[in-house]
């Protein structure tokens, strides 16, 4: 009995929170059109996600690349079909592996970090003080935050996946003797538009889930630091999930292209 | 002699005096909790008044739903002969350049220099600067009056607590407002810092001639600063008069304020 009166108290919440959720994101679109548009706090804000979140993407990218080309190996060798390597790896990094890891390290390092700082600002009233000093804090904070990580994203995305495939290249070279250039001639011939094209789709609607929950925590964060830490962790568990919502509905409908 | 004539042109002044803000009949409440229930006050053009009350009385509550940001249940509001709740979002802007509002945690914003803290309300407000000044040299004139100058270009977390609320003040000058309102103007602040502000208060207020609403669990600082005091109970405007004679009353509930 217990249990099902808090099964649906959890429902309820879920439910209620995908609302809220959904109605900010429409709060978004309907202020990113209006002017005046921030465009001086976006730039800053698309070098700052950039800056926190390039090395650790570039350096998962290249131990992925490595550790994959390294696994692989064996079987390939073993079915005669070493070969295919770039290939493969080309493929799986560019179509699933790369646009998936970078999103989630950027849903640990970007939402959090959204989540932490616009609580703390909602918490020591700076949100209050831009509003009352005439300036939309919700254009200026969250508007430009939720674009930035948009726009972020696929290119992060890119250097992440350059450099998985140069990793999986020194594997190569080194245990193959494939030369880097020989590698890379062979991914790029592998890699058709219908790799690319859903892949940079895809990323950018990762970087937006990203943005949006990392907002969302942090501007309705509660009162006190507890609700601060809160934000953050909220924010990278929700942004984390959605990444694999969002990318189990792009391989859904990316396959009902390939079939047409 | 003189002083005669001190309180005859005083008491002249009041009846003819301009009400600048007029709350009436207040309410709001958190789900079951009644926070204002019927709150009443009117603030005259020139004056300091005092509203005191117990910390969760309510003081914060009340002054977001002067300057909208916070919606009361019912009531009236009205600010500079406007009625807030009748306001589009361009109005109420244009209304909140003349009204400062000193946060009770400063609220500077920790992301930026003292300078661009102070810029900030100017961005969207630009027409308060007029055709002679600049944005540089009001900048420096609202930083001396708070005896800061050298600072300007110093982040909020290089600063000790009372050189913050300093800042937080300069900042709420920098638009010339007509009325300022204090949150907790010396919370948080040691007895020596907190004269200091209070100082700062009075000598601003010589100034520009601004009304001042001043909230505070302070006694200290409603004796010094106080020409008038309305005492929040119960979420209504309990009592109200001097410092003198509410100091010397012998109702319990007022009594408890005064008590060492
Ligand atoms: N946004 C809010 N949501 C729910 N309760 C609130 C909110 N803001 C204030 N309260 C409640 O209203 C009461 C008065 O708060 P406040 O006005 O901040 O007190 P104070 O007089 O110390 O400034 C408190 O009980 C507080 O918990
Ligand atoms: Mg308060």
């Amino acid at each position: 009995m217990a249990q099902t009166v808090q099964a649906t108290k959890n429902i309820k919440q879920f439910l209620g929170e995908t609302g809220e959720l959904s109605y900010f994101a429409g709060r978004f679109f309907k202020e990113f059109l209006k002017p005046p548009f921030e465009l001086k706090e976006l730039l800053r804000q698309c070098y700052q996600l950039g800056n926190r979140s390039l090395v650790l993407v570039l350096f998962t990218g290249f131990i992925i690349g490595l550790v994959l080309t390294l696994q692989s190996r064996p079987t390939l060798i073993q079915f005669g079909a070493v070969s295919m390597m770039p290939n493969m790896v080309g493929i799986s990094i560019v179509r699933e592996i790369g646009p998936v890891i970078t999103a989630l390290i950027c849903a640990g390092r970007i939402a959090s970090g959204i989540g932490a700082e616009l609580g703390s600002m909602r918490v020591t009233e700076q949100i209050d003080a831009m509003e009352v000093s005439g300036t939309n804090p919700f254009k200026y904070l969250v508007v430009t935050r939720i674009l930035a990580a948009t726009l972020m994203l696929p290119i992060l995305v890119v250097f992440g996946d350059l450099v998985a495939l140069y990793g999986s290249a020194l594997v190569e070279n080194l245990k193959g003797n494939v030369s880097f250039q020989l590698y890379f001639n062979t991914v790029f011939d592998a890699l058709s538009y219908g790799d690319l094209v859903p892949a940079t789709i895809k990323s950018f609607f990762f970087g937006f889930v990203i943005g949006l929950v990392g907002c969302f925590k942090g501007y309705y964060s509660k009162k006190g630091t507890a609700g601060v830490g809160i934000a953050a962790n909220t924010a990278v568990v929700v942004a984390s999930l959605l990444v694999f919502l969002v990318d189990f509905i792009a391989v859904f409908v990316s396959d009902i292209f390939y079939e047409l | 002699m003189e002083p005669t004539e001190n309180i005859a042109v005083q008491t002249a002044s009041v009846d003819q005096k301009k009400v600048v803000i007029d709350i009436r009949g207040l309410r709001k409440s958190f789900g079951e909790n009644h926070v204002l229930n019927g709150f009443n006050m009117r603030l005259y053009e020139g004056e300091n008044l005092v509203v005191m009350g117990k910390s969760g009385s309510g003081k914060s509550v009340m002054i977001k739903c002067l300057v909208g940001l916070m919606q009361p249940d019912s009531g009236y509001i009205e600010v500079l002969g406007k009625e807030i709740k009748t306001l589009d979002r361009e109005t109420l802007d244009v209304l909140r350049s003349d009204i400062g509002f000193l946060f009770q945690g400063s609220a500077l914003y920790d992301s930026m220099t003292v300078r661009e803290n102070l810029e900030f309300p100017l961005r969207r407000h630009k027409e308060k600067i007029g055709q002679t000044g600049s944005t540089e040299s009001r900048v420096l004139e609202a930083l001396e009056n708070v005896g800061l100058a050298h600072t300007v270009d110093l982040m909020p977390e290089e600063l000790s607590g009372g050189m913050k609320r300093r800042i937080a003040l300069a900042r709420t000058i920098i638009l010339k407002p007509k009325i300022i309102l204090y949150d907790e103007p010396t919370s948080g602040l040691d007895p020596i810092t907190s004269k200091e502000i209070i100082e700062l208060m009075r000598s601003i207020q010589k100034k520009y001639r601004t009304s001042a609403l001043i909230i505070t669990h302070d006694v200290d600082c409603a004796r010094v600063v106080s020409e008038r005091m309305i005492l929040l109970v119960d979420g209504t405007n309990y009592a109200e008069g001097t410092y003198l004679q509410l100091s010397s009353s012998e109702d319990p509930k007022v009594e408890a304020f005064f008590k060492k």
